[in-house]
C-alpha cells in the first residue's frame, strides 16, 4: 500500500516537472524543474529495489550535470525568448510525431503481455546488496565495456579542450620553471659608470 | 599468460596506446608537431595492422563475448586501417593550409579508426553502443575542428545534436531487444529470436529502432538530413574522412547485427532495407543534380552510393554481403581521390569548393583534371573503371536472389547520379578557364590520389583477386 502511493506520488511529481521542464518560460526554472524530476526519478528507481542506480542518478545528474546546466543557464548570456521563436511552428509535426511514438508503445505494451520476455535465470540473487553485485562484475565480467568508458571520456575531454583552450597572445604567463633557473647573467648588468657622463 | 588470451585485441589495444602516447607527446612537445604526430599516427596506422594480420583468421570469441574476432572482422579491420591511413596522409598538408593544425586531429582520427574496429568486432549490444560512441564523439570533435569557422561549428553542432538523436533510438531500441530476449549478447539473442522471434512484435520494434539509429550513422534515406551540412561544413579533410570510413564501419556493423543475430527475421529486415537502399539511391540521384558545391554534391553521391551497397544486404546470402563490401571498398578508393583532388582546389589561399571553380582545370592543371575524370567516370560506372565492377557484382548479387525491381531501380539511380557526375567532367574540359588556381605542392596528397587513381585504372586488370577475398570474408561472419 505504501509502496503504492509512494510510486503514484513519485510518478506524478515526475511527469508534471518533466512536462514543466519544457513549458517553463524561464530557463532557470526549467533547470530546477529538472532537478525534481531526476529526484522522483531516483524515488521510482528505490522503489523497484535498484538503490545504487538511485543514489547514482542523484549524484551524478542532479549533483554534476544539472548543477552545471544551471551554471550555464546563468553565467551564459543566452537569450532564450529569441530561442523559442518560431518553435510554435513546429507543433503540428511535434504532436504528430508523438502520436506515433504514443501508438507505437501501446502496441508494444500489448505484445508484452502477450508475449512475455523468456526467462533468463539472474545470477544468483544472494543477500548481498545491488552494490556489492555491481561491484563484483564491473571489474571482471565488464571489463572491457569499462575501460571503453573510459576511452570514451578521455576522447570527450580531449574535444572540449581542442573545442575551447586557446592560447592567448596578449596573456603573459608564469613559467615557473624558466624564473627558478635564471643565471645572475641573465638579469643583472654592471656598468661602470664614470662620474659627471651618466649611462648612455 | 592473461595478455595471450586477449592476443586477437592486440590491433586495438596497440592502437590505444599509440594514441595515448602520442597526445602525451603532443602536450610535452613545443611548438607545432601537427605534422609528427600525424606521421606518428600513419606509424599506429601500420603497427596496428600487422598485429591484425599476425593472429589467424578463426572466429574467437573473447571477454564474455563481448569480442568477435573473425575473417570478416579482419577484412574490414584492414579497410578502416587503410582508409584511415589515407585520411591522415590528405589532412598533413590541408590543416596547415586551413589554419587548424592540431596534434589532437591526427590522434582523434586514432580513437575513431578504434572505436570503428570495436564496433566491427561487437560480441554484443553493449560493445556495439560504445564503439559507436567512441567513433561518434571523436568524429563529432573532427567535424567542428576549425573552431573560428562558423559553418565548421554548425557542422559539428548539427552532428552532435542528431547524432545524439540517434544514439537515443539505438539505445531504445537496445532496450527493447534485451526486453524481449533477456540478453545483450549476440549467440543468445539469435537463440531466442530462432525459437519464437517471428510473432515477437517487440523485438521487431527494437529492430527497427536499432536499425533506424544506423540508418542515421550510414546517411541512408530518410535518415539523410544531416550530411550535405556537415559535409560542406566540415574542413575537406574531415568530410574525405567521414564519406570513407565510418560509412563502412557501419555498414559492417550493420552487416553483422542482420545476418548475425537477426539472421531468422529475414523477411522483417529485408523490406526495411529493400526500402532504405531504393529510397537513396533515387533521392542521392536527383537532388545531387541541384548542388553547386562539390561537397556537397558528393555528398548525395555517398548517399546514393549507401545505397547501393544496402542492396547487397537486402540479398541476405553470402555472395550479396561479399558485394557490398567489395563496393564499398572501391567506393572508399574512389571518394579518397575525389576528395583529395578536391582539397588542391585554392584560389588566392582559400578553398574553392564550388563546380565551377573546376572551370578550365584540364588547361591549367592537366593531370588533375585527368584524374577527377577518371574517379568521376568510375563513380558513374562506366565500364572500365572500378566503380564499374563495384556496381556489377551488386547488381549480380541482386539479379541472383531474384530482386530485379530493386537491381532496376539501381541502374535508374546511377543513371540519374550519372549526370553530375559528368557535369564536372564537362565543367573541367569544356568550360574557359575563368580565374587560375593556386599551386599546392604536397606529396603524401599526391601519393594518395595517385595510389586510388591507378586502382580505379587498374582494377579491371586483376579484379577476381579483391572480390574473392571480400565474398570470403563474408562467408565467415557469425
Amino acid at each position: 500500500m505504501i509502496a503504492a502511493t509512494a510510486f503514484y506520488l513519485f510518478s506524478t511529481i515526475l511527469l508534471l516537472s518533466a512536462l514543466r521542464v519544457i513549458t517553463a518560460s524561464n530557463a532557470v526554472h526549467s533547470v530546477l524543474f529538472l532537478i525534481l524530476a531526476f529526484f522522483n526519478a531516483a524515488g521510482l528507481f528505490v522503489l523497484l529495489g535498484a538503490e545504487f542506480v538511485a543514489m547514482i542518478l542523484v549524484i551524478v545528474y542532479v549533483g554534476a550535470v544539472a548543477v552545471l546546466f544551471l551554471f550555464v543557464v546563468m553565467m551564459l548570456d543566452v537569450d532564450f525568448q529569441n530561442l523559442r521563436q518560431g518553435a510554435k511552428s513546429y507543433i503540428g509535426a511535434g504532436l504528430v510525431f508523438g502520436a506515433i511514438m504514443l501508438a507505437e508503445l501501446v502496441t508494444l505494451y500489448f505484445a508484452w503481455s502477450e508475449n512475455q520476455p523468456v526467462a533468463v535465470a539472474p545470477k544468483e540473487m544472494s543477500d548481498v546488496t545491488n552494490t556489492e553485485q555491481i561491484g563484483r562484475v564491473l571489474y571482471t565480467d565488464y571489463v572491457y565495456a569499462f575501460q571503453l568508458a573510459g576511452l570514451i571520456l578521455l576522447v570527450a575531454m580531449i574535444g572540449a579542450i581542442v573545442l575551447t583552450h586557446r592560447r592567448r597572445p596578449d596573456v603573459r604567463r608564469q613559467k615557473v620553471a624558466d624564473q627558478v633557473s635564471v643565471k645572475r647573467d641573465d638579469v643583472l648588468e654592471i656598468k661602470e659608470v664614470k662620474s659627471g657622463q651618466g649611462i648612455l | 599468460m592473461i595478455l595471450d588470451s586477449l592476443a586477437p585485441l592486440y590491433a586495438e589495444l596497440s592502437l590505444a596506446v599509440f594514441a595515448m602516447l602520442l597526445l602525451v607527446y603532443g602536450v610535452l612537445q613545443k611548438g607545432q608537431v601537427a605534422r609528427k604526430v600525424s606521421y606518428g599516427a600513419l606509424v599506429a596506422l601500420i603497427t596496428a595492422g600487422m598485429f591484425l594480420y599476425a593472429e589467424p583468421k578463426e572466429h574467437v570469441s573473447l571477454l564474455n563475448g563481448m569480442f568477435i574476432h573473425d575473417g570478416f572482422a579482419v577484412f574490414v579491420k584492414s579497410l578502416i586501417l587503410l582508409g584511415t591511413g589515407a585520411a591522415v596522409m590528405l589532412s598533413i598538408k590541408y590543416m596547415y593550409e586551413e589554419g587548424f593544425a592540431r596534434f589532437e586531429y591526427a590522434v582523434l582520427m586514432l580513437l575513431a579508426a578504434l572505436g570503428m574496429m570495436l564496433m566491427v568486432s561487437a560480441g554484443n549490444l553493449l560493445g556495439l553502443y560504445m564503439g559507436l560512441e567512441l567513433q561518434s564523439l571523436s568524429l563529432y570533435v573532427l567535424a567542428s575542428i576549425r573552431r573560428d569557422s562558423i559553418k565548421s561549428a554548425e557542422a559539428g553542432m548539427k552532428y552532435f545534436v542528431l547524432g545524439a538523436l540517434s544514439s537515443g533510438m539505438l539505445l531504445f531500441g537496445i532496450s527493447l531487444i534485451y526486453g524481449f530476449t533477456g540478453s545483450i549478447d549476440f549467440a543468445q539473442i539469435a537463440s531466442v529470436v530462432s525459437e519464437n522471434g517471428a510473432s515477437n512484435l517487440g523485438l521487431t520494434f527494437g529492430m527497427v529502432f536499432v536499425l533506424a539509429a544506423l540508418a542515421f550513422k550510414i546517411s541512408a534515406v530518410p535518415f539523410h538530413m544531416w550530411t550535405p551540412d556537415v559535409y560542406e561544413g566540415a574542413p575537406t579533410s574531415v568530410t574525405a574522412f567521414f564519406a570513407m570510413v565510418p560509412k563502412l564501419a557501419a555498414v559492417a556493423l550493420i552487416i553483422r547485427l542482420l545476418m548475425g543475430p537477426f539472421e531468422t527475421l529475414t523477411d522483417q529486415w529485408q523490406q526495411i532495407i529493400w526500402f532504405i537502399a531504393a529510397a537513396s539511391i533515387l533521392w542521392g540521384g536527383f537532388a545531387g543534380i541541384a548542388q553547386t558545391n562539390m561537397k556537397r554534391m558528393l555528398a548525395y553521391s555517398s548517399i546514393a552510393n549507401i545505397g547501393f551497397a544496402l542492396i547487397g544486404l537486402v540479398c541476405a546470402n553470402d555472395e550479396g554481403v561479399g558485394a557490398a563490401l567489395v563496393y564499398m571498398a572501391l567506393y572508399m578508393v574512389m571518394t579518397a581521390g575525389a576528395f583529395g583532388v578536391v582539397m588542391y582546389l585554392r584560389r588566392d589561399g582559400l578553398s574553392a569548393e564550388r563546380i565551377e571553380d573546376l572551370a578550365g582545370l584540364s588547361q591549367s592543371h592537366r593531370y588533375l583534371a585527368y584524374i577527377m575524370a577518371f574517379f568521376m567516370f568510375s563513380m558513374s560506372g562506366i565500364p572500365p573503371m572500378a566503380g564499374f565492377f563495384g556496381k556489377l557484382v551488386i547488381l549480380k548479387a541482386a539479379v541472383a536472389s531474384g530482386f530485379y525491381m530493386l537491381a532496376v531501380i539501381g541502374v535508374i539511380g546511377s543513371v540519374v547520379a550519372c549526370f553530375y557526375y559528368l557535369r564536372v567532367i564537362k565543367v573541367m574540359f569544356f568550360d574557359g578557364l575563368e580565374l587560375s588556381l593556386d599551386k599546392v605542392p604536397s606529396t603524401s596528397r599526391q601519393i594518395v590520389v595517385t595510389i586510388c587513381a591507378l586502382i580505379v585504372l587498374f582494377f579491371v586488370v586483376k579484379p577476381e583477386p579483391f572480390i574473392n577475398m571480400a565474398m570470403q570474408a563474408a562467408q565467415m561472419i557469425s
